[in-house]
């Protein structure tokens, strides 16, 4: 190990490099921005393991079964904010069931243990109790930022818990969960006194809440910067609100319909006049088109606009949105159409992220007329947008091949054809030219997600091209093994992959067994794959956890089963914890 | 097909020719290769020949724009065929085990298209409130707007709320008896802790009845999408599936002036008002 080269130290001027303390150390790894690059440097040495370790103050659990809570509070002693993730991303669709497992209790009770100055704790896709959260708040002195993403198991009573016992914390964001109300009051739980909130997002309950309590709380939380309400709250009380929280700088507008009457309207433009802060809006739910120019006098301030949930539409809409000159990133329902989009591109030429969901997913019948044509537009226009989620009925390979030719800085591509197997309705013939056209084009692409009628040939393209691509998702693609191996053998930089309804089989997969612990983890349904295989996975890589599921509904018989016998799920990721032992009784670890 | 023959135990790359070095003995033991998949069955891949540029249909390579072998995978797209070449040839890859080729083809796909439960509900909703937006809700009640099928239910005193499916049922009876069936083993369990545990005696526990006509110790309420709290009842089925949001069984003593009828009438709480408003329970 060279000490610098030709340049010897004169003896007793300065220790040599390796025996610097540790502080050091510690202070030059605070200036390595990623996990990865800490990571790395702990591996150099030992003493920089030891300095590494110990200051780490953030941590990143990508998936809550690769190692046991007790691991990291072991290695990382000094952790200060988490982040757990748990169920694979086809939970978010009904592919995981119920019971599966992912539980947060091991984490919280660890923590609990290990780590009493923790300071925020993030859940994502995780079982989360109301026995957790109140051990939240007896455990944690310091507690500060409680985010659950995509959570359930828990109800109001644990945000009562919370509320009641976390004298200090800042944020409590809670994202799209699955909250059991239980008619408590835990907005009233924050006691009088209690004045530190920064971010307060309840967006996603359904009951009902004390608005009295709501505007109390605001009124003496001088910091709050972030408020997203829920569907409780009507229009005139969110003016109100919003009088009382000048400084918002997000605001969830939670529902934004009333009958039209000009002086609600009024106070609602008034009010927000009165923002000059704000910076991020969402919400907007059931929006009456007649009360969105309440919103102009904040448009030209925006750089953030939410409005996936919003089922406007119209004139009414698109002038809205024109005149957020800029915006930075639009969520948006499919209602805005093609035209609504052409506008956006004309006006909002700072946009970097767009995403547009369908409004009616599972009626063929309900036209919505937007295409194509609306993404070729915003991709044109746009210099800067690179990320972009598009759902839609109908594509071209000449309209991907023009996206891909305007944008090769996208950093994240996804696009839906909502039926599968969806050709180019224009010339019938597959998109493979038109995906493969954006990975060779992108060549900073990070998220890939395919779909419409595509063969082996576009999986080809992505495993030569796609260099740096960590996520990639495909449904209803592909005609034989070859789709699969070009992908396992390619895409060097590949760390989450799931498929469902594809027609690729065992040898792919056992070929390139040992790259699958190069990736976090692999999600494989309703493909052609058989339990042997699986089996032969399972002992040829050890710290892999093989998962196997067949019917949700039945407990599987693994034992009884042969080796040829057909394997509906398959998830596997890497581990250092050996096999997880809350497994439900349909799922088993081969 | 080629040098590179069947007992050849190197890993060639697309073109037939051998891949750079690192591939170790297991791998090349797994012969894998590229060519057609129908002939080797069990979805094998076999060894090819030279690319020629030849793209004919029997062709070596499966590769050509256009043409894929197999025909789509799913047995749900078989009937609908898409312009996709592919599917004169109608055979998936065979793989005799794949229980999603026992799918029904017209069944739904789970988990398709790829968006959250948050966001299915909001379809069928939003379809009721773009209506409402527009103004038909009075309109006819017989076509209603398929409305998201469960609803949630709270009941007073019972911290659990329950979701209620009102597209399997089909008048204000049946729906009274579901609430009954809902709430009744909860109910009797909030009156007397100790007889939770115990299952012999389900019979003793009281029905709960009375939901709609306001003689029954709870009467059912609901809320639309405007906010209002309404009674259950006054208006045909049809019109209360697609604008009840949610429903709460209340007790009938705690009734506040909140609670209205759809004809705002102010004795909504005496009972007798109730039998004089031509309510029909099975329209």
């Amino acid at each position: 190990m060279g000490r610098g080269g030709s340049h010897a130290a004169p003896a007793a001027a300065s220790p040599p490099w390796h025996a610097l303390p540790d502080e050091v150390w510690e202070h030059a790894f605070s200036f390595l921005p990623a996990d990865s690059d800490r990571g790395a440097a702990a591996a150099a040495c030992r003493s920089w393991l030891r300095a590494e370790r110990r200051s780490r103050r953030r941590l990143v659990i990508a998936n809550c079964y690769a190692a046991s809570p007790q691991d990291a509070v072991d290695r990382f002693p000094s952790v200060r904010a988490v982040e757990v993730k748990g169920k694979p991303h086809f939970a978010d669709f009904g592919l995981v069931p119920p019971g599966w497992g992912a539980a947060a209790a091991p984490w919280v009770a660890a923590a609990a243990d290990g780590w009493p100055l923790l300071e925020e704790l993030s859940f994502k896709r995780m079982y989360v109790t109301d026995d957790c959260l109140e051990m939240i708040a007896a455990s944690f002195r310091n507690f500060q930022v409680l985010r659950l993403v995509s959570c359930e198991g828990f109800s109001t009573s644990g945000l009562a818990a919370i509320a009641a016992g976390c004298r200090n914390v800042r944020e409590l964001d809670l994202q799209e969960n699955e909250i059991e109300d239980c008619s408590i009051h835990w907005l009233s739980l924050f006691p009088e006194s209690f004045t530190s909130l920064v971010t307060l997002n309840f967006s996603c309950l359904e009951g009902d809440v004390d608005i009295t309590v709501l505007e109390r709380l605001v009124t003496r939380c001088r910091n709050l910067k972030t408020l997203k309400l829920n569907n409780a709250i009507p229009l005139d009380k969110l003016a109100s609100l919003l009088r009382k929280a000048p400084q918002i700088v997000e605001l969830g507008t939670g529902r934004f319909s009333a009958d039209y009457h000009l002086d609600l309207f009024s106070k609602l433009a008034a009010a927000f006049a009165g923002c000059k802060s704000l910076r991020r809006l969402s919400g907007a739910w059931d929006a009456v088109p007649e009360y969105l120019p309440a919103f102009y006098c904040v448009c030209e301030g925006l750089t953030s606009l939410n409005l996936s949930y919003a089922t406007v539409r119209g004139p009414e809409l698109v002038k809205f949105i024109s005149r957020c000159k800029n915006l930075q990133l639009l969520w948006v329902m499919d209602l805005i159409e093609d035209h609504g989009l052409a506008a956006v591109a004309s006006s909002c030429n700072k946009l970097q992220e767009l995403r547009v969901f369908p409004s009616a997913p599972f009626d063929a019948a309900e036209q919505v007329s937007l295409t194509e044509r609306g993404l070729v537009d915003v991709s044109a226009s746009c210099p800067m947008l690179e990320s972009v989620l598009y759902f839609c009925r109908r594509m071209t390979n000449e309209a991907l091949i023009t996206i891909a030719k305007n944008r090769p800085n996208f950093t994240c591509f996804r696009l839906c054809i909502i039926e599968p197997h969806t050709p180019d309705y224009i010339t019938h013939q597959p998109l493979d030219a038109g995906f493969s056209a954006i990975v060779e084009s992108c060549k900073g692409l990070r998220r890939l997600s395919v779909s419409g009628l595509l063969t082996d040939r576009v999986f080809r393209s992505i495993g030569a091209h796609a260099d740096r691509l960590e996520m990639l998702s495909i449904a209803f693609a592909g005609n034989s093994d070859l789709g699969l191996h070009y992908i396992l053998s390619g895409c060097k930089s590949l760390k989450k992959l799931e498929i469902r309804d594809c027609p690729f089989g065992d040898k792919p997969l056992l070929a390139n067994a040992a790259k699958l612990e190069t990736m976090r983890s692999l999600w494989m349904s309703s493909c052609s794959l058989t339990l042997g295989a699986c089996r032969q996975l399972a002992r040829k890589m050890p710290r892999l956890s093989v998962e196997v599921m067949n019917d949700p509904r039945r407990a599987c018989p693994l034992d009884s089963l042969t080796d040829e016998s057909h394997v509906e799920t398959l998830y596997v990721y890497r581990t250092i914890a050996g096999p997880r032992s809350d497994t439900p009784a349909c799922v088993q670890i081969v | 097909m080629g040098e590179a023959a069947e007992g050849s135990k190197t890993l060639h790359n697309w073109m037939g020719e051998p891949r750079p070095g690192d591939q170790d003995d297991e791998d090349k033991t797994l012969q894998l290769s590229l060519g057609l998949p129908g002939g080797g069955g069990g979805g094998g891949w076999t060894t090819p020949g030279r690319e020629k540029g030849n793209h004919s249909v029997a062709g070596s390579s499966m590769l050509s724009l256009g043409y894929s072998n197999a025909a789509p995978f799913s047995p749900c797209s078989q009937g609908k065929a898409k312009g996709s070449p592919a599917a004169s040839t109608g055979h998936a890859l065979a793989s005799t085990h794949n229980a999603s080729q026992t799918r029904s083809p017209n069944a739904p796909v789970i988990g398709w298209p790829p968006v959250r439960t948050f966001r299915r509900n909001l379809a069928t909703s939003s379809r009721a409130s773009l209506d409402h937006q527009k103004g038909k809700m009075a309109a006819k009640p017989e076509e209603a707007t398929k409305r998201a099928p469960f609803v949630k239910i709270n009941m007073d005193g019972i911290p659990i709320g329950r979701k209620i499916d009102l597209n399997a049922l089909d008048c204000y009876e049946n729906l009274s008896l579901a609430v009954d069936k809902l709430f009744r083993g909860l109910h009797a369990a909030q009156q007397d802790p100790l007889a939770a545990g115990t299952r012999e005696c389900p019979q003793e526990s009281v029905a709960i009845s009375g939901l709609l006509d306001g003689t029954g110790e709870y009467t059912l309420v609901y809320e639309d999408y405007e906010g209002d709290r309404v009674l259950v009842g006054d208006v045909p089925w049809g019109m209360f599936v697609s604008s009840v949001k949610r429903l709460r069984v209340l007790k009938t003593s705690d009734l506040s002036s909140s609670v209205s009828t759809s004809s705002q009438h102010p004795a909504y709480a005496d009972p007798a008002f109730r039998f004089l408003t031509s309510h029909n329970p099975c329209s």
